[in-house]
């Protein structure tokens, strides 16, 4: 069956409906788990139930049905469900009172215990993508290079701080809520930067958590539709994600901005971020993600990599820094000074940031050393930053693009004059 | 409703070196809270600085010995606790932002509840 249009529907469904099922679920249970195999009991349901009677007209609210309808009937016969009530709600739930069609959206109530700041950052991640995205565990582990049994581990951990300290199942009022939003917002950026470039393995783009990310950036999008850090967000993922398709060459090779085929870049998509960047920038002062997305704006905007606007990059990550100092900015900067100033003006800013503990392994620092030190002609120094940021390079991909740069140095070193 | 304890560690070696008034104003700080969230307080203590602390332990052999000092040395050590009565952790988090504390923070834990 896989291919036939049951199944395309079953998976659509899935991707689409899991988080908004779960939600109204939870109302049900009080308890993630149990909404968890209700859920899970419901897409089961549906691949019987549709290939015998058709899909329904509207997926998701007859699997809200279906899985709520199983919730109730555990509640009734579990006493144990009736007594310990371990997520909290403002108002009480009655569900014969409720007509299926009328059912609350409770994704954000999801979305805001997933990522409450009590839980550490990637349980956070981790419960996001399997209680959010519906990935099972092995998914959310293959994402992350960690063990099965380990992100096992960290999301049952997770699911039993919220019911053991009442982590609630509710929005957050408005004097929490920007800070709140904040913290979701992050997680789905760490997904997003997950995907974009994978810190480990053979391939340099993991497009799978990608696309989760842009899933979630839109959900949110919906969701909290007056929030401009949230297009901000929704803004970057677009710009950024509108080169995916020309960051490996055909042969798998990595391709720099400098050397990518900008024909190919996703026209709609940039479309679609500039418009957000447009509104995102609106907020005075303007969010971190909304400078990242202008940021990514001036790089899709320019018709080539020479004619990139890089003072107006370094003016973008200047107030960046303002807002967000962080090293990885700082570096950022200083990349972009060397292209709108020259590789000695870039080295300078580069070197000003020798001194930052965070930075000594981090591998685009010495990645940006090494080119800036090349285009000097300083050809064992660039050497030697070439040498070290592959040894703090874990990516296949990235591994290769070094390992490539360090050849033909070598090959001009020994060259005669 | 559920109970939280809220634990409340600092560095005492600011609470000693605290002048008279620094030390008064700190106290009334606390009494301004107490009033405050007077409804949602089941119990508080300051203790002795750690000083002053004995800790109980098995030697390898399996008998206790007394020795002086607290159980942990931390710069900064458990300096006294508030028992609250909270809806949700969000509730008892507001209100431990609330508590004075000289130099450190504080941590707050679910009451285990047995049925």
């Amino acid at each position: 069956m896989a291919g036939s249009p049951l199944a395309a529907a079953i998976a659509e469904a899935h991707r689409r409906e899991w988080a908004f099922v779960l939600a109204a679920t939870v109302r049900v249970t009080r308890d993630l788990d149990l909404a968890e195999e209700c859920v899970q009991d419901a897409y089961a349901r549906a691949l019987e139930s549709w290939a015998r009677s058709g899909i329904p007209e509207r997926p998701g609210a007859w699997l809200t049905t279906v899985a709520r309808r199983r919730a109730l009937d555990l509640r009734r016969r579990s006493a144990r469900l009736a007594r310990s009530l371990p997520l909290l709600l403002d108002d009480p739930y009655e569900p014969e009172e409720e007509p299926p069609h009328e059912v609350a959206d409770d994704r954000l109530r999801l979305i805001f215990t997933c990522c409450h700041p009590a839980l550490a950052p990637d349980a956070q991640v981790a419960l996001t993508l399997r209680l959010v995205c519906g990935l099972s565990t092995t998914e959310v582990a293959r994402a992350f290079l960690v063990s099965e049994t380990t992100m096992a581990a960290r999301i049952t951990r997770a699911k039993k701080k919220i019911a053991a300290a009442r982590i609630p199942y509710r929005v957050p009022g408005a004097e929490e809520l920007p800070a709140r939003t904040d913290a979701v917002l992050s997680v789905v950026h760490l997904v997003f930067t997950t995907g974009h470039t994978a810190p480990a393995g053979d391939r340099l783009v993991r497009q799978d958590l990608v696309e989760r990310a842009l899933d979630l950036a839109r959900m949110l999008r919906s969701l909290l539709a007056s929030d401009r850090e949230v297009a901000g967000l929704l803004a970057l993922i677009l710009l950024t994600n509108a080169r995916s398709a020309t960051r490996v060459s055909a042969e798998g090779e990595l391709l720099l901005l400098a050397d990518q085929d900008r024909a190919r870049w996703d026209q709609q998509a940039i479309a679609e971020g500039r418009e957000m960047v447009r509104e995102a920038l609106r907020r005075r002062p303007p969010g971190r993600f909304a400078l990242m997305a202008a940021i990514a704006a001036v790089h899709a905007e320019a018709a080539s990599f020479e004619q990139t606007a890089w003072r107006e990059i370094v003016a973008l990550y200047d107030l960046l820094g303002e807002i967000w100092p962080s090293p990885v900015v700082a570096l950022n900067r200083a990349a972009a000074i060397g292209l709108a100033d020259g590789p000695a003006a870039g080295l300078a800013a580069l070197d000003a940031l020798a001194a930052e503990p965070r930075l000594a392994t981090y591998r685009y620092l010495a990645a940006a050393r090494a080119d800036f030190l090349r285009r000097l002609g300083r050809g064992a120094e660039a050497r030697g930053a070439y040498q070290e940021a592959l040894l703090l390079t874990e990516n296949a991909v990235e591994r290769a693009f070094l390992a490539d740069r360090l050849e033909a140095l070598d090959a001009s070193l020994r060259a005669p004059g | 409703m559920a109970s939280y304890l809220i634990l409340i560690y600092d560095d005492e070696a600011v609470l000693a070196g605290a002048d008279q008034t620094s030390a008064q104003a700190h106290l009334d700080a606390h009494r301004a809270f107490g009033a405050a969230n007077g409804a949602a307080i089941g119990g508080a203590n300051a203790l002795v600085s750690t000083e002053s602390a004995t800790s109980i332990r098995r030697d390898p052999s399996g008998e206790l010995t007394v020795t002086d000092g607290p159980f942990i040395e931390t710069k900064e050590a458990l300096g006294g606790y508030y028992l609250i009565e909270a809806a949700d952790l969000d509730e008892a988090i507001a209100i431990a932002k609330q508590v004075p504390v000289w130099a450190g923070g504080v941590e707050v834990r679910p009451i285990r509840v047995f049925d």
